[in-house]
C-alpha cells in the first residue's frame, strides 16, 4: 500500500514536541470508509506530484535557460504552435480521466447506504453538541459516540438549530446535518479505539469547541456499555452527599433542561442519565473531573462561549453535592 | 479637493480604487495579523470566540470585495482606456458613481467595528460574524440577533451596486472604445480578461443580490426563505450563494492571469504564447464558472449523482487552466528574460497557482474534499489561489504599471525584497496549512487543543503570516521612498509592447494626442509585416475637448448608504430620504450638460 | 444629449450597456423565478395559489400590458419619424397602461391580503410577494422613465434627435414586459 508514508515521517518529526499523536488525523484510516478516501487520495496526491514536478521543472528550466545575457541574439517573436496546443490541451485531459475514474467509483462506494443489519444510529446536532439516539438499542448518547467494531454503522443526520457537520477523519469524511433534511453516512469501523472528531461547518459562537469522541469497542465490550446505558442509575444512598446533591439538582433550574432518568424530563440540554459514565463534559472539551464539571456548572459561558446554561448562583455546598450527584450516575 | 470628488477622468479614478483598495487590503492583514496571533498557541492567545469570528468574516469578506476586486478595478480604471487607445471610459460619470458606492459601502461596513453602543451592545464592535459565505440558518434573526449580519448584507448590496455599474461600464468601454483596427483578436490580453470578469461580474452579482435580498426579507419582514420551520430550506442559500460564489473565484482570478500575459512577454521580449489559445480559455474558464457551483457544497449530501456531475465540470475547469500554464511557460521558453521585480512575481504568480491548482484537483475528488473541507487543507487552497495567485499578479501590476500612473520607478531593490520576502512568507504560511488540515484542523475555530498535534505547524504558519506583513511594510516604505526620489519614468521604461507605452507616464489628461492606429497585437513593437507604430505627437494638434467634473455621481452614491442605515436603525423616513437623494441624483445626472 | 462617437461595434455606448443591464436582469429575474419554483408546494399553511389566484382577472392586466408595449412601438415610430404629436400621445398612453397595470397589483396585493395571504404567511405569500413586487418596482420605474420623457416631449425637449432615448425607454418596457409573461405563466397558468 502506498500510503504516504513519508508524509508521516515528516509530521511526526515535526511533532515530536507534541508527543506525536494525532487523534484527528486523515492520514490513518480505521474504517472502510476512511480507507477508501485515503486510496483515492493517495492516487491523487501522486498524480498531482508528478504534475508538478514536470510542470514547476519545465517553469524552472525556461527561466534559468533562457535568462536574458548580453550578446544573445534578440528572440524569435514565436505565436504560438498548434501542434503543442493540442497536447497540452489532451494531457491534462487525460491525466484527469485517470483521476475522474476511481473518484466516480468511490462517490458511489461511500454514498452513505450501510448493508441490512446496520446499526442505526440518529445524529443530532446542537449548537453546541451531538445527541445519538440508538432507536434499536432504545438508548441516547451524548457527545461521546460508542460504536461495535467491524459492524456496518449507518448514521442518519439532522440538526435542532443551525447547520453542523459531523466529522471524525479516522472514521470516514464529513456530513452536513441540516434543520429540515436528514443526510447520512455509513462506515465500519475496523479497529477499536478512540478517536476524536469535531464539527466541521461554522456553527456560531462556540464553533471551535464543538468536539466529539468516538469509542469503537469489541463487540462484548460495546454490549456491556449498552446494558449500563440502558439501566437506570442506582439511587445514590441515603444521607450521602450525592444524595443531597440530587435533593439540590430537583429544585434548582437544572431539571428544566435536563433529562434524568426518573427524576427530571427537560429536553434542551443534553441528557444526563449517565453522565458519570463519560470521559469528557461541555460537548467533549474538558475531562469529566469534579473540579471540570464544578467549574461549568458554576459558569458554563466563561469556558464555551455562547453556552446556553446560564452562570448557576449556587452555594459552595450545593455545588459539592450537586458534583457528587452528576459523577454517581454511572 | 473638488477636482477630486467630481472628477470623471479615469486616470484619477484609478488612483482613488487603487488606494483605497489599498488602504482596505492592509486593513485585512492586519485582521489576518489577529487570527495568526491566536491561532499560534494551543487555547490561543486571549482573541475571544466573538471577535475571532469577526476578524475572520471580515477578513474574508474585506479580502474579496474591499481589496482584491478593487485593486483589479483600479487596473482596469487605469490602464484599459490607455491599452485599448481611448480617452476615457464609456460613461465617466457612471465610473466616478461605481468608486464612490464602493468607498462609501466599504466605509459602511467596516463602521460595524465602531456601532456597538449605538445599538445598545456590550461591546464597541458589532462587525459581521457570520463568514464571508453567511450561511443560513445561522444568518437568520434567530441565531444572529444583534446588527452584525444586518452591516454585512447591506454593505454588500452597496458594493454589488458600485461592481455592476462598474461591469456595464467596462463592457461598453472594452467592446466600444477601441482605437481604429484594434480588432476584438488584437485587444491585449489584460483588457481580454477584464471583459470576461466584468460578464461574469453583471451575470453572478444579480444572484448574490437575490439571495441577500431574501435573507434581508427574513431578518427584517419575518419571511421565511432558509428557516425549515416556516417551509424554507437553508440549503437555497447555499446554492445561490456558490452559483455567485463561484464565478467570483474567477472574478478575482482572471484579471491577474490578465496581467501575467501583459508582463511574460514584455520581460520575455516575445510576445504572448499562443495568444488566441490564451484568450479563448479565459473566455471558456468564464463559461464553465457557471457549472461547478455545487463542489463547495460536497458535504451537504446532495447524493452521489449531483456529486459526481458537479466533480467532473470541476476537473474539466483545470483544462483550460493547464493551457494557460503552458502557453506562459512557452512564452517564457526561447526568451530573453529581465528579471524586474514585475516578472519574480508574474513568474512566483505561475509558480504558486500551479501548487493552487493541483491542491484544488483534490478536492475536485467529492470522497477526498469530504475529508479536506473546511479545514485548514482548503485554507490553504484559496490562499495559495488568491494570495499566491491574485495578490501575486496584482503586485506584478503595480511595478509594471506604477511608473505609468505615477510617472516614477519603484525601486528595484526594495521591489526584491518586497518580492522574496512575500514569496517566503506566503509559503511558510500557506503550506504548512495543507499539513494542519490533513491532521484534522477544521477551519474558523478560535481554539484548538495541544492534543491535535498541529501547534508546531500553527506557530511556522503564524511566522509566515507576519513576514507577509514585513513584506508590505518594505512595499509601503518603497512607495514613500518612490514619490521623493524614485526614477523618472519616461514613456515606456519597460520596452512595452502595448499602446499605454506610448504616451508619457503620467498621462495627460486626454490620453492621446492622436488616436494611434493599431495594426497588431504588439503595437509598440515591429513584426513581420509591420514596424512598430510611428510615435505620436507630443502635443495635440486640434484642442482635445475633456470633460468637466460633476457632483452628481458623488451625491447619487450617498443616497445609497443613507437607506441603509435607515434600514439598520429601522427608520423608515431616513430609508426614503435615501431614495430621494438617489433619485435627485439620477434627474440632476441624466440633465446635467456633460459632453464626452 | 451627447452626439454621437464612432463605435467600434457600430452601436451606440449607450444601447449597449442597457443590453448588458438587460442580460444581468435576466439573472436577477431568474433567480427569483427559481426561488418561486422551488418552493412551489412548500407552503404549511394556506391559502395556497389555486384557492386564491384570479386568471380572468390576471389576464386583463397582462393584456394591458402587452397593450402598453404595442402603444411603445407606436411612439417609438412616431418620434423616429418626427411625428412629436403622435410621439407624446402614445408616449402618455404606454406610461397609463403601466399605471393600470400598477393599479390592478394593487388591487390584487389588497385582495390578497383580505383573504390571509400576507408577506409572511407561508411560503407561496413569501416567493409571490417578492417575485411580483420586484416586477412591479421595475414597472415603476418604468413608468416614471415614460412620464419624464412625456414631459420633456411637453416642454419641446424631445424630439427626434433624442429618438436613442426614447428606443432604451422603449428596450427596458419591453424587457418588464417580456418578464411579466414569464412571471404570468409560471405563477398563474402552470398552477
Amino acid at each position: 500500500m502506498p500510503r504516504l508514508k513519508w508524509l508521516w515521517l515528516l509530521l511526526t518529526a515535526l511533532s515530536l514536541g507534541c508527543g506525536g499523536f494525532f487523534p484527528q488525523s486523515t492520514l490513518a484510516p480505521k474504517s472502510d470508509f476512511s480507507a477508501a478516501i485515503d486510496a483515492l487520495f493517495t492516487d491523487i496526491f501522486w498524480w498531482a506530484v508528478v504534475v508538478f514536478v514536470i510542470v514547476e521543472g519545465l517553469l524552472l528550466f525556461a527561466i534559468v535557460r533562457y535568462r536574458a545575457r548580453p550578446g544573445r541574439p534578440a528572440p524569435k517573436p514565436v505565436h504560438g504552435h498548434t501542434a503543442l496546443e493540442i497536447g497540452w490541451t489532451l494531457a491534462p485531459a487525460l491525466i484527469l480521466v485517470f483521476i475522474a475514474v476511481p473518484t466516480m467509483r468511490t462517490i458511489f462506494a461511500t454514498a452513505g447506504h450501510a448493508p441490512e443489519g446496520a446499526l442505526r444510529v440518529e445524529v443530532i446536532g446542537h449548537q453546541w453538541w451531538w445527541e445519538y439516539r440508538y432507536p434499536a438499542l432504545g438508548i441516547t448518547a451524548v457527545n461521546e459516540l460508542h460504536l461495535p467494531v467491524g459492524i456496518p454503522v449507518q448514521l442518519v443526520m439532522t440538526s435542532a438549530d443551525v447547520i453542523h457537520s459531523f466529522w471524525v477523519p479516522a472514521l470516514g469524511g464529513k456530513r452536513d446535518l441540516t434543520q429540515g433534511r436528514t443526510t447520512r453516512i455509513a462506515f465500519r469501523a475496523d479497529s477499536a479505539g478512540e478517536y476524536w472528531g469535531q464539527c466541521a461547518e461554522f456553527c456560531g459562537a462556540s464553533h471551535a469547541n464543538m468536539r466529539l469522541r468516538v469509542f469503537v469497542e469489541p463487540v462484548t465490550a460495546f454490549d456491556a456499555w449498552v446494558a449500563r446505558q440502558r439501566a437506570v442509575p442506582a439511587a445514590p444512598a441515603r444521607g450521602s452527599l450525592a444524595e443531597r446533591g440530587r435533593q439540590v439538582y430537583a429544585r434548582s433550574a437544572c431539571i428544566g433542561c435536563h433529562t434524568i432518568a426518573g427524576v427530571s424530563r427537560g429536553t434542551i440540554g443534553p441528557d444526563l442519565t449517565h453522565l458519570g459514565s463519560r470521559a469528557t463534559i461541555a460537548g467533549a472539551l474538558f475531562p469529566n473531573t469534579a473540579e471540570y464539571l464544578r467549574r461549568w456548572i458554576a459558569d458554563a459561558p466563561s469556558l464555551k462561549p455562547g453556552a446556553l446554561m446560564p452562570p448557576q448562583g449556587m452555594s459552595d455546598d450545593d455545588l459539592t453535592a450537586l458534583v457528587a450527584y452528576l459523577q454517581s450516575l454511572r | 479637493m473638488k477636482s477630486w470628488l467630481t472628477t470623471t477622468d479615469h486616470k484619477r479614478i484609478g488612483l482613488l480604487y487603487f488606494w483605497t483598495a489599498f488602504g482596505f487590503f492592509l486593513v485585512g492583514g492586519l485582521e489576518a495579523l489577529v487570527i495568526r496571533a491566536q491561532l499560534a498557541k494551543p487555547d490561543g492567545i486571549g482573541v475571544s470566540a466573538e471577535l475571532y469570528n469577526q476578524m475572520f468574516t471580515m477578513h474574508g469578506t474585506t479580502m474579496v470585495f474591499l481589496a482584491l476586486m478593487p485593486l483589479s478595478a483600479a487596473f482596469f480604471n487605469y490602464i484599459i482606456p490607455l491599452q485599448i487607445g481611448a480617452r476615457d471610459v464609456a460613461f465617466p460619470r457612471l465610473n466616478a458613481f461605481s468608486y464612490w458606492v464602493f468607498l462609501l459601502g466599504g466605509l459602511f461596513m467596516n463602521a460595524s467595528f465602531l456601532a456597538g453602543p449605538l445599538f445598545g451592545a456590550d461591546r464597541l464592535s458589532v462587525a459581521p460574524d457570520g463568514g464571508w459565505f453567511g450561511y443560513a440558518n445561522l444568518t437568520e434573526r434567530q441565531f444572529s440577533p444583534g446588527p452584525n449580519i444586518d452591516f454585512w448584507l447591506l454593505s454588500l448590496q452597496i458594493l454589488g451596486i458600485a461592481s455592476l455599474a462598474a461591469g456595464f461600464n467596462f463592457i461598453v468601454t472594452i467592446l466600444n472604445m477601441r482605437a481604429p483596427g484594434m480588432k476584438m483578436l488584437r485587444l491585449p490580453p489584460f483588457s481580454w480578461m477584464t471583459l470576461v470578469t466584468q460578464f461574469l461580474v453583471i451575470t453572478a452579482f444579480p444572484v448574490i443580490t437575490v439571495a441577500l435580498v431574501l435573507l434581508m426579507f427574513d431578518r427584517f419582514f419575518g419571511t421565511h426563505f432558509f428557516i425549515p420551520a416556516g417551509g424554507g430550506d437553508p440549503i437555497l442559500w447555499q446554492h445561490l450563494f456558490w452559483l455567485f460564489g463561484h464565478p467570483e473565484v474567477y472574478i478575482l482570478i482572471l484579471p491577474a492571469m490578465g496581467i501575467v500575459s501583459e508582463v511574460l512577454p514584455t520581460f520575455s521580449r516575445k510576445p504572448l504564447f499562443g495568444y488566441t489559445v490564451v484568450v479563448y480559455s479565459g473566455v471558456l474558464i468564464g463559461f464553465m464558472g457557471w457549472g461547478v457551483w455545487s463542489h463547495h457544497m460536497f458535504s451537504v449530501g446532495l447524493g452521489p449523482i449531483a456529486d459526481s456531475v458537479f466533480s467532473a465540470t470541476t476537473m474539466l475547469i483545470a483544462v483550460p487552466t493547464g493551457v494557460k500554464i503552458f502557453n506562459w511557460i512557452a512564452t517564457l521558453w526561447g526568451g530573453q528574460i529581465r528579471f524586474t521585480t514585475a516578472m519574480l512575481f508574474a513568474v512566483g504568480f505561475i509558480a504558486m497557482f500551479i501548487i493552487g491548482g493541483l491542491s484544488g484537483v483534490s478536492h475536485a475528488a467529492p470522497p477526498a474534499d469530504l475529508q479536506q473541507t473546511d479545514t485548514y487543507y482548503v485554507v490553504a487552497h484559496i490562499h495559495y489561489v488568491l494570495f499566491g495567485g491574485t495578490m501575486l499578479g496584482l503586485f506584478a501590476g503595480m511595478y509594471y504599471w506604477w511608473p505609468k500612473m505615477t510617472g516614477r520607478q519603484l525601486s528595484e531593490t526594495l521591489g526584491k525584497w518586497h518580492f522574496w520576502l512575500t514569496l517566503i512568507g506566503m509559503n511558510l504560511a500557506f503550506f504548512p496549512m495543507h499539513l494542519s488540515g490533513l491532521l484534522g484542523m477544521p477551519r474558523r475555530i478560535y481554539t484548538y487543543g495541544a492534543e491535535l498535534g498541529v501547534t508546531q505547524l500553527n506557530v511556522i504558519s503564524t511566522a509566515g503570516a507576519f513576514l507577509i506583513g514585513l513584506a508590505m511594510l518594505v512595499f509601503l516604505w518603497n512607495i514613500v521612498r518612490t514619490r521623493r526620489v524614485g526614477t523618472p519614468a519616461g514613456n515606456d521604461p519597460w520596452g512595452g509592447a502595448t499602446l499605454e507605452w506610448a504616451i508619457p507616464s503620467p498621462p495627460p489628461v486626454y490620453n492621446f494626442t492622436v488616436i494611434p492606429h493599431v495594426e497588431s497585437r504588439v503595437p509598440l513593437w515591429p513584426t513581420e509585416r509591420h514596424g512598430p507604430t510611428a510615435p505620436l505627437p507630443p502635443t495635440p494638434p486640434a484642442p482635445i475637448h475633456v470633460p468637466g467634473g460633476s457632483w452628481w455621481p458623488l451625491f447619487t452614491a450617498f443616497g445609497l448608504p443613507l437607506m441603509a442605515i435607515g434600514a439598520l436603525s429601522h427608520q423608515v423616513w431616513l430609508v426614503l430620504v435615501g431614495v430621494a437623494v438617489v433619485i435627485v441624483g439620477i434627474y440632476r445626472w441624466a440633465y446635467e450638460p456633460f459632453e464626452v | 444629449m451627447s452626439h454621437a462617437h464612432p463605435t467600434s461595434m457600430g452601436v451606440d455606448s449607450r444601447k449597449m450597456a442597457f443590453w448588458a443591464f438587460i442580460g444581468s436582469e435576466c439573472l436577477l429575474f431568474g433567480s427569483l423565478i427559481s426561488t418561486y419554483l422551488i418552493y412551489k408546494g412548500k407552503s404549511l399553511v394556506g391559502p395556497y395559489p389555486h384557492e386564491i389566484l384570479n386568471i380572468p382577472f390576471t389576464s386583463f392586466s397582462t393584456f394591458d400590458l402587452l397593450m402598453s408595449s404595442l402603444a411603445m412601438v407606436l411612439a417609438l415610430a412616431a418620434i423616429q419619424r418626427g411625428d412629436m404629436k403622435q410621439g407624446k400621445i402614445w408616449l402618455f398612453v404606454t406610461a397609463f397602461l403601466g399605471l393600470v397595470f400598477l393599479g390592478g397589483q394593487v388591487w390584487e396585493f389588497s385582495h390578497f391580503a383580505h383573504q390571509g395571504l400576507g408577506l409572511t404567511t407561508n411560503m407561496f405569500g413569501s416567493t409571490f410577494y417578492v417575485l411580483t413586487g420586484t416586477h412591479g418596482a421595475h414597472v415603476t420605474v418604468g413608468v416614471i422613465w415614460l412620464l419624464t420623457l412625456w414631459v420633456q416631449a411637453l416642454r419641446g425637449k424631445l424630439g427626434p434627435g433624442q429618438a436613442l432615448t426614447v428606443e432604451i425607454a422603449g428596450l427596458y418596457w419591453h424587457f418588464v414586459d417580456v418578464v411579466w409573461i414569464v412571471i404570468f405563466t409560471v405563477v398563474y397558468l402552470i398552477q
